[in-house]
């Protein structure tokens, strides 16, 4: 893997940290501190089906993907983790 | 003491839309804001109108129309589309005698009706994005309901009439204005983003909470940057 698109998936996950703390209102903090098995969906009161709607489009805006709204299941908000393999899938084409 | 609000009224020639107003007819510098769209507009209320207070303060009359559909106004939302949206805040700025104009997201699509005034735009959104979030919190809600609804469903039922989205009702017009508007190129526009340094403020994305909140440190840093930009250009 070149060092560009290592860059690209790096970015990913910090696009996908600055989208929850401005969609959910979460401490900076916190939001640094999640990692991949960090529960998102049913354990952040702030991320309910309508959050999901904000966040999906705010992906699309921010990360420059088209999300298929077919694609995204209950699984995808489970983890923080599962969120960002999904981008970084998307954005590698 | 913090000023004091005014309510005033601008003519769309079959009604009166009412405005909320800080500061005198008589000032040099006289702001029109346009808000952000649908319940994005909700969620910044108070922050914008703090900073509207502060900048009063400063001695810049600073005017809030309601959109027509929206708030106060008699008018019918699935009366309204981008164009109508963009007549009645050219009427505003005409009879209010606006000096400037600062569009906060989606009223960055309806601000170029007077294209010769300097324009401010805080956070545009392209239209597609509005329109996309709203069908899919309709979506998920129905959803909820137990219903499966899908995005042609949607453009289905505003073909046929009208389409429910996030409690608006919008006519087939507004959704197509919506999946195709992006913010005017203007020959005298400054837009500014969230952030640190040139061209940002320092604030959190609002309108992208699930629930209104505030954000004093952002009014009173949207109030600094406004004075700022607006003593540069005009007034």
């Amino acid at each position: 893997m070149g060092t560009q698109m290592t860059d690209t998936l790096n970015n990913t996950e910090a696009t996908i940290r600055s989208i929850l703390a401005d969609l959910l209102g979460l401490p900076a903090e916190q939001v640094a501190q999640m990692d991949d098995d960090t529960e998102l969906f049913g354990a952040l009161p702030e991320l309910d089906s309508m959050a999901v709607a904000g966040l999906l489009t705010e992906m699309e805006d921010r990360l420059d993907i088209a999300i298929d709204d077919d694609d995204v299941d209950g699984e995808l908000f489970a983890t923080f983790g599962n969120l960002v393999a999904f981008a970084k899938a998307k954005a590698a084409g | 003491m913090s000023a004091q609000p005014v309510h005033l009224s601008y003519d769309i020639g079959w009604e009166e839309e009412r405005v909320l107003g800080f500061g005198t007819m008589e000032a040099a510098r006289k702001i029109l804001i346009i808000p952000p769209l649908f319940d994005e507009m909700n969620r910044v209320r108070r922050m914008l109108v703090n900073a509207m207070r502060e900048l009063a303060a400063r001695g810049v009359t600073v005017y809030l129309p309601d959109l027509p559909g929206t708030n106060e106004s008699l008018a019918l939302m699935p009366e309204q589309d981008l164009e109508t949206w963009r007549a009645a805040m050219a009427l505003a700025a005409e009879q209010l005698g606006a000096t400037h104009i600062a569009a906060i997201r989606g009223g960055a699509l309806v601000d170029d009706g007077m294209p010769d005034l300097p324009h401010w735009r805080l956070a545009p959104v392209k239209g597609a994005s509005i329109i996309k979030t709203m069908m899919r919190t309709r979506i998920a809600g129905d959803k909820e309901a137990g219903i499966t609804t899908s995005t042609d469903d949607l453009m289905a039922e505003a073909r046929i009439s009208r389409v429910s989205l996030s409690g608006n009702l919008l006519n087939l017009k507004m959704v197509e204005h919506l999946t195709a508007a992006e913010p005017a190129a203007l020959p005298n526009a400054c837009t500014v983003t969230l952030g640190e340094g040139a061209d940002k403020i320092a604030g959190s994305a609002l309108w992208l909470r699930a629930e209104p909140q505030d954000d004093a440190a952002m009014s009173a840093a949207m109030a600094a940057e406004l004075d700022r930009w607006s003593a540069s250009c005009g007034g």
